[in-house]
């Protein structure tokens, strides 16, 4: 916790975006999270790529639920909409802000007990619809808040700090996102920024359930030797399978990558989202094989990160559902309110 | 693979005592080296006496200097290249000398013992001023020959009163003589030969740059009672023996001088001044704020006129005829001057001052004893020591290396100082000089407390208020400049951005967690992979691209980068060190140790 305000003050070679903004327009407060908490680190990943991309905070839905991680929203875009809602309750709150607004950027921020415990199964439910949002988890294994404990998706025999043995089986996020049909699966790691902020990107520009399970350091309580969310853990076994990187408009050619590892997929506002595998073998559009290839990590003590899974043509929430083209509020009376006779229609259509 | 390595940039060396001083750019700039975030500090806590006496210490002339000096300091401060206006430095050091209480207990002890060895200064000015109070508390027998009944030299004869009121100067002067100089006032020396024959352990020359400049034109000749030398002139007012001016004055020249010499005849009772300059305005060499005040009072610059003739009818001058020229940068950069094809102007005036300029003259010193000079008529001497080429003789102040400032005054008396006691004590004037120091101290008092006010201040530079326009252009006497009241001086020193409590990264603590890079309000500080210095530099959070701002670079880091932070623009907010889990980041004040006669320690 910080008692000094952040100076307004910035570099002047800082670059602006295509809105004449810098990175510091899509800041938010100072955060009042742990001294090297990683959430602080998602957040200015977060504030990286919306600047990077050149989006305008004030069309960015931003919601949370209870947690660390969930008072992250606070401390990036403060030109955004924001809603802090009921513990686990976020993805109900952002089903409803999605569906009233499809205009609207959606980013929902949790935690591992936010979402793996009590909003398991808001989490499941959410990922199934497959509302059109960024969700990300900022997963430290632990509950911080409360001192320490082992949350669910903490690794069986990672130790507290004390030295403690976690006796239960961890909840994958990731595991449960690609079988209950998320279209974009990612995981990353809040000190390796050159992964994460192209996947926000990619996440963002991506329409549909877009997950992104962020393993991220509690300094406080759980960055120790026999904890498997530590930064040096973390940095040892992290594995990718794909980069990815998020290019507005057509890419330039790069020929640094070994052909056949390099596939570029056209998002649907034109921008290109580049994949780059680091094994050759991978396939990141088998939902299956990536399931069975995140287990197999899981099993080797090591952890699978980069874009897992995506379906660049899966269908979204509002296609599935038919929803009008419109956000609701720019919905006129005339279209609400049609008249007799095509209420005649739609009963005559139901005889 | 090895030469990817040897380009790579070195961790950087913070032990290296020139490494911090030089992120403290204003100290960094001032050639005395006065410790200016820790005065500034001091008045932010109402500490003026010790604030001033940090000044003494490395200036000693506080008073003077907090009204007069040249300002080296401001255009270096960092807040130029953070928010455009630098801290108010030199005001606020006049605002310690203001508000000062009693100094006698700070003063150095000036044993009655003497050491047996007597010295000969030459010149009442800064410089030999400042030599007396650096030997004198070493039990020197220290002599002082000036010309004038006074002591203070050009601060005296040449700064009018406006600027720099005679209490001012004289409490400054006077508390050198009293810690016991041998004055001799009111004798020229005019022969360096006699004086030697005295024979004095040693000798400082500090008998400034006495001779102002001529201009050889057409008519110069039939009208020398209407010219005047502009340093001359403000010296005969100094003195009292010039207390008018008639008719129009034409000044001509772009210098400080110049501008003294304007705003001094308009207080002389001239019907109208105008300052007549041969350059572009830009290039002139007066300081930014010595030309606002002249033309605050109303005082015309006019540039690009090279003056051509004097005109003159019945031995009496009726104006000056200047040449039109347009400045024209060339490809070096630099401003060469074409006709401009406009007719010459003819400026009507009754009195010209002649401020062009000035030059070393010691016509006294005889050529045969050993001390050489230049084709310039300046001695030749050892930059570092000012040791001339007859080893018991010294040159400091303007008389060494030309025309400069106060300032310079004293950063050579100290070393000249430090030269006459090795060179008295039989000792090696280079091998044995004290070298420059170092002491870094952790500020940090608690989780998130520091020794020193972290927060950043956006507000503007404070203006100074000044005296009423009609009491001070009819008043030589009065001082145009009031200064900062104590409620200024601490606002304006709330600006100070604390360059020398220092970001200080212990490698191994780190856990590269990027909290001090996402907190950092300016992007400095970077994690990168070690790169040469000239791409390293385009790699960072924000490009590094002020090359004369160090990269600061550490070790390898765990994961194999390193981390860089450009000095640039720090605010040294202290927010790195607030972030830091691990305390790899600490606030720590540097305190540089400048060499002086002190420093010995005896």
């Amino acid at each position: 916790m910080t008692f000094v305000s952040k100076p307004r003050v910035r570099h002047p070679n800082l670059p602006s975006n295509e809105l004449g903004l810098t990175r510091r327009d899509y800041e938010g407060s100072v955060s009042t999270l742990c001294a090297g908490c990683g959430h602080d680190s998602v957040s200015a990943a977060i504030v990286q790529a919306c600047s990077e991309l050149s989006l305008p905070p004030h069309r960015f839905a931003k919601v949370s639920g209870i947690g660390c991680s969930s008072k992250t929203p606070s401390y990036f875009l403060n030109r955004s909409h924001g809603f802090n809602s009921v513990h686990g309750r976020m993805p109900s709150v952002a089903t409803g802000a999605n569906l009233a607004n499809r205009d609207l950027m959606c980013i929902g921020v949790s935690g591992d007990g936010d979402s793996a415990s009590i909003g398991l199964g808001q989490f499941a439910h959410v990922v199934r619809r497959r509302t059109n949002m960024l969700y990300l988890v900022d997963n430290n294994g632990t509950y911080g808040l409360t001192k320490g404990q082992f949350s669910a998706t903490n690794d069986k025999g990672s130790t507290s700090k004390k030295g403690l043995p976690n006796l239960y089986e961890p909840i994958d996020l990731v595991s449960m996102a690609l079988q209950l049909g998320a279209s974009f699966v990612a995981r990353s790691f809040s000190g390796d920024k050159s992964q994460l902020v192209p996947l926000i990107k990619a996440g963002l520009k991506h329409k549909g359930m877009a997950f992104i399970d962020v393993i991220s350091p509690c300094v406080a309580f759980n960055n120790h030797s026999g904890s498997t969310k530590s930064f040096e853990f973390v940095r040892e076994n992290a594995r990718s399978a794909v980069n990815a990187d998020l290019i507005l408009g057509q890419p330039e050619i790069t020929a640094d990558y070994a052909e056949g590892t390099q596939e570029n997929i056209v998002m649907p506002d034109g921008s290109t989202l580049q994949l780059y595998k680091i094994d050759a073998n991978y396939d990141p559009y088998d939902r299956i094989g990536a399931m069975t290839y995140v287990q197999k990590m899981q099993e080797q003590g090591r952890v699978a990160t980069g874009l897992l899974y995506v379906d660049p043509d899966a269908m979204e929430c509002h296609d599935i559902m038919e929803t009008t083209a419109r956000p609701l509020n720019e919905l006129t009376e005339e279209a609400l309110c049609p008249g007799s006779e095509v209420l005649a229609g739609i009963n005559q259509s139901y005889r | 693979m090895v030469v990817v390595l040897e380009t790579r940039m070195e961790p950087t060396n913070i032990f290296d005592p020139n490494y911090f001083h030089k992120v403290v750019d204003c100290q960094h700039a001032c050639p005395a080296h006065t410790p200016v975030p820790e005065y500034i500090r001091l008045i932010a806590q109402e500490r003026y006496t010790e604030a001033y006496m940090l000044n003494w210490d490395s200036n000693v002339f506080p008073g003077v200097l907090g009204r007069t000096c040249d300002r080296p300091c401001e255009p270096a401060c960092r807040r130029v290249r953070t928010e455009e206006t630098p801290v108010a430095i030199c005001r606020l050091k006049r605002a310690a000398a203001d508000n000062k209480g009693d100094v006698t207990s700070y003063l150095p002890h000036v044993p009655t013992e003497k050491n047996g060895k007597r010295i000969a200064l030459v010149g009442a000015g800064p410089a030999s001023l400042a030599v007396a109070r650096d030997l004198l508390p070493f039990g020197y027998e220290v002599h002082l020959f000036e010309q004038d009944e006074k002591g203070g030299g050009f601060m005296r004869s040449q700064i009018p009163a406006f600027r720099l009121p005679e209490e001012v100067l004289d409490e400054e002067v006077d508390r050198i003589l009293n810690m016991g100089v041998h004055c001799h006032f009111g004798q020229a020396i005019d022969s360096m030969r006699e004086l030697m024959e005295q024979n004095f352990d040693a000798y400082f020359i500090g008998t400034g740059a006495p001779r102002g400049r001529d201009l050889e034109l057409t008519g110069r000749e039939a009208v020398d009672d209407y010219i005047h030398i502009g340093i001359d002139w403000l010296s005969s007012v100094a003195f009292g023996h010039i207390t008018e001016i008639k008719g129009k004055v034409i000044v001509m020249g772009g210098g400080n001088t110049a501008m003294d010499c304007c705003r001094t005849s308009l207080r002389l009772g001239a019907e109208s001044v105008k300052v007549v300059v041969r350059s572009a305005f830009e290039v002139m060499k007066a300081s930014e704020w010595e030309k606002e005040d002249a033309m605050r009072e109303g005082i015309p610059i006019i540039n690009n006129r090279p003056p051509k003739e004097f005109v003159h009818e019945n031995g009496k001058l009726k104006g000056v005829l200047f040449e039109c020229v347009t400045p024209v940068r060339g490809e070096d950069g630099r401003l060469r001057y074409e006709p401009s094809g406009e007719p010459d102007e003819f400026i009507e005036c009754d009195h010209v001052l002649m401020a062009i300029g000035q030059d070393n003259h010691c016509p006294w010193i005889e050529r045969d004893l050993g001390i050489e000079f230049d084709k310039w008529d300046c001695p030749t001497l050892d930059e570092v020591t000012l040791q001339s080429t007859n080893p018991n003789v010294f040159f400091g102040g303007d008389s060494a290396f030309g025309p400069e400032n106060i300032i310079w005054a004293s950063a050579h008396a100290h070393r000249a100082a430090i030269s006459i006691h090795l060179y008295c004590q039989g000792r090696d004037l280079k091998a044995d000089r004290p070298p420059e120091g170092l002491n870094l101290l952790s500020t940090k008092m608690g989780v998130h407390e520091w020794a020193y006010d972290s927060e950043h201040d956006p507000a503007a530079r404070q203006l100074v208020p000044l005296v009423e326009h009609e009491s001070s252009l009819n008043n030589l006497k009065v001082e145009v400049e009031l200064g900062f009241d104590a409620q200024l001086a601490a606002q304006e020193a709330q600006r100070c951005l604390n360059c020398d409590v220092q970001t200080v990264f212990t490698d191994n603590l780190c856990i590269e967690c990027d909290a001090c890079v996402d907190i950092c309000p300016m992007d400095c500080i970077s994690f990168v992979e070690n790169q040469p210095e000239a791409e390293l530099r385009q790699s960072l959070m924000a490009p590094a691209l002020n090359v004369d701002q160090d990269l600061y670079v550490s070790g390898s880091l765990q994961t194999g980068r390193v981390m860089v932070k450009d000095e640039d623009v720090c605010l040294h907010c202290g927010l790195c060190a607030e972030r830091c889990p691990t305390n790899a980041w600490d606030m720590q004040r540097s305190v540089v140790h400048i060499p002086q006669l002190g420093s010995f320690g005896e």
